[in-house]
């Protein structure tokens, strides 16, 4: 029971865990609507769950229990992160930064394509203004998933955990939180990222001094792990709704023709993910709206 | 100066990513923009792995198979750190094969 000190401190308890003398009735005051919540009671339940033995379901739906859920999903995230940073600091190393600079950049930044493009820059040693408008153009995804993840969030939830969570939208982390069921907690998320994220900034520092020491067959295999975790996160709804499979499909094909056809092939990758993003959801909101059943296609009956 | 570019960069980014996670708080009303919104994640993430999947290891031949095998890895069921290990040796076994 050693984490439950840290659940306190760190679950929004607003008051004392002293100060509790007894779980609150159910479906009154901090629980009413607490079955909407994060899929569990959202104050310092953890102060008595001590108590008495907790069944298996009980205990993955603690702080601590999701926390680590995330840090365990984070692990593959990591690995994939220190290859991939590994190959970014080949080229920080090149952009003149040093391994404390560059773990820094990818500590704080958290962004694949983002900072090789940042790199871009520097080497060019454009003005700081370029800097800013590339960040916002290469990054625009973020945008969306920023927005998306929005309505994952507990309307009702501390706005702290939104900043929190706004510096671990990635590709990946992003991939695994819209993957939850019902409002994501944001201990999942931060659990994830807690090991994901110093993995990122360490391959970068790492491949900042270490250059080409990993073997290309290494660097080319683990190439495909941040793929790989895509895929686990959404062939599942594919699975689930037909809609979803045939849009992914569909995604898979465009993106590829869209890559290769002359004219269009010369975007660049981060605009074509915007524009086809944009293109192909918009399209299939019109033709295909979601009802509510779910809690996500809107208002109708 | 470098340090000036990096701060530039990083509150630039967090700047993309805080602004709609804290300026849309309540729950987005019209049908259109949930749906579309619900479709995002899927399509956003597919078009990020076709065609880097292919591109991005030496063969392209060794992506698509890995693509193959972990679409059909997830579609079984496989959690996201099997797909990824999966993934990652259809590669290394293909290459080997291959190169």
């Amino acid at each position: 029971m050693k984490h439950l000190s840290f659940l306190r401190a760190g679950s929004g308890a607003r008051f004392p865990a002293t100060s509790i003398p007894k779980p609150p009735e159910k479906n009154k005051g901090i629980y009413a609507g607490g079955k909407k919540g994060y899929n569990r009671p959202r104050r310092p339940v953890a102060a008595y769950i001590g108590k008495r033995k907790m069944s298996m379901e009980e205990r993955i739906k603690t702080t601590g229990g999701v926390f680590r859920e995330g840090m365990r999903d984070g692990i593959p995230i990591g690995l994939g992160y220190f290859a991939v940073a590994f190959a970014l600091g080949i080229q920080a190393q090149k952009a003149g930064l040093g391994p404390v600079q560059s773990f820094f950049a990818s500590l704080l930044c958290n962004a694949s394509a983002g900072e090789k493009a940042g790199l871009d820059v520097i080497v060019a040693g454009a003005p700081l203004w370029m800097m800013a408008l590339t960040t916002l153009v290469v990054n625009a995804r973020y945008l969306l998933m920023s927005t998306a993840l929005s309505q994952r969030m507990d309307p009702k939830g501390r706005l702290l955990h939104r900043f929190g969570v706004s510096m671990y939208i990635t590709d990946e982390l992003f991939a695994i939180s819209i993957a939850r069921e019902g409002y994501l907690d944001p201990f999942y998320l931060y659990g994830a990222a807690l090991v994901a994220s110093p993995c990122w900034a360490l391959g970068t520092a790492v491949g900042c001094v270490a250059g080409d020491l990993m073997p290309p067959w290494a660097v080319s295999a683990l190439s495909v792990a941040l793929y790989g975790m895509f895929l686990a996160a959404i062939i599942p709804s594919a699975k689930k709704d037909r809609v979803v499979a045939v849009l992914v499909a569909l995604a898979f094909a465009v993106s590829f023709a869209a890559s290769r056809l002359p004219g269009i092939s010369r975007l660049e990758p981060s605009w074509r993910i915007i524009l086809l993003s944009v293109t192909l959801c918009a399209a299939a909101a019109l033709l295909f709206p979601r009802t509510g059943e779910d809690g996500q296609g809107g208002d109708e009956p | 100066m470098n340090l000036l570019y990096i701060l530039v960069m990083t509150l630039s980014l967090y700047a993309i990513r805080a602004l709609p996670m804290t300026l849309i708080r309540k729950p987005i009303k019209s049908r259109f923009l949930r749906s579309f919104l619900y479709y995002v994640p899927y399509v956003t993430l597919a078009v990020m792995t076709v065609p880097a999947i292919l591109d991005d290891p030496r063969s392209p031949v060794a992506g698509a198979l890995a693509l193959a095998v972990g679409v059909v890895a997830a579609w079984l069921g496989a959690g996201l750190m099997p797909v990824a290990m999966l993934c990652c040796v259809t590669v290394l076994v293909a290459e080997g094969l291959l190169l």
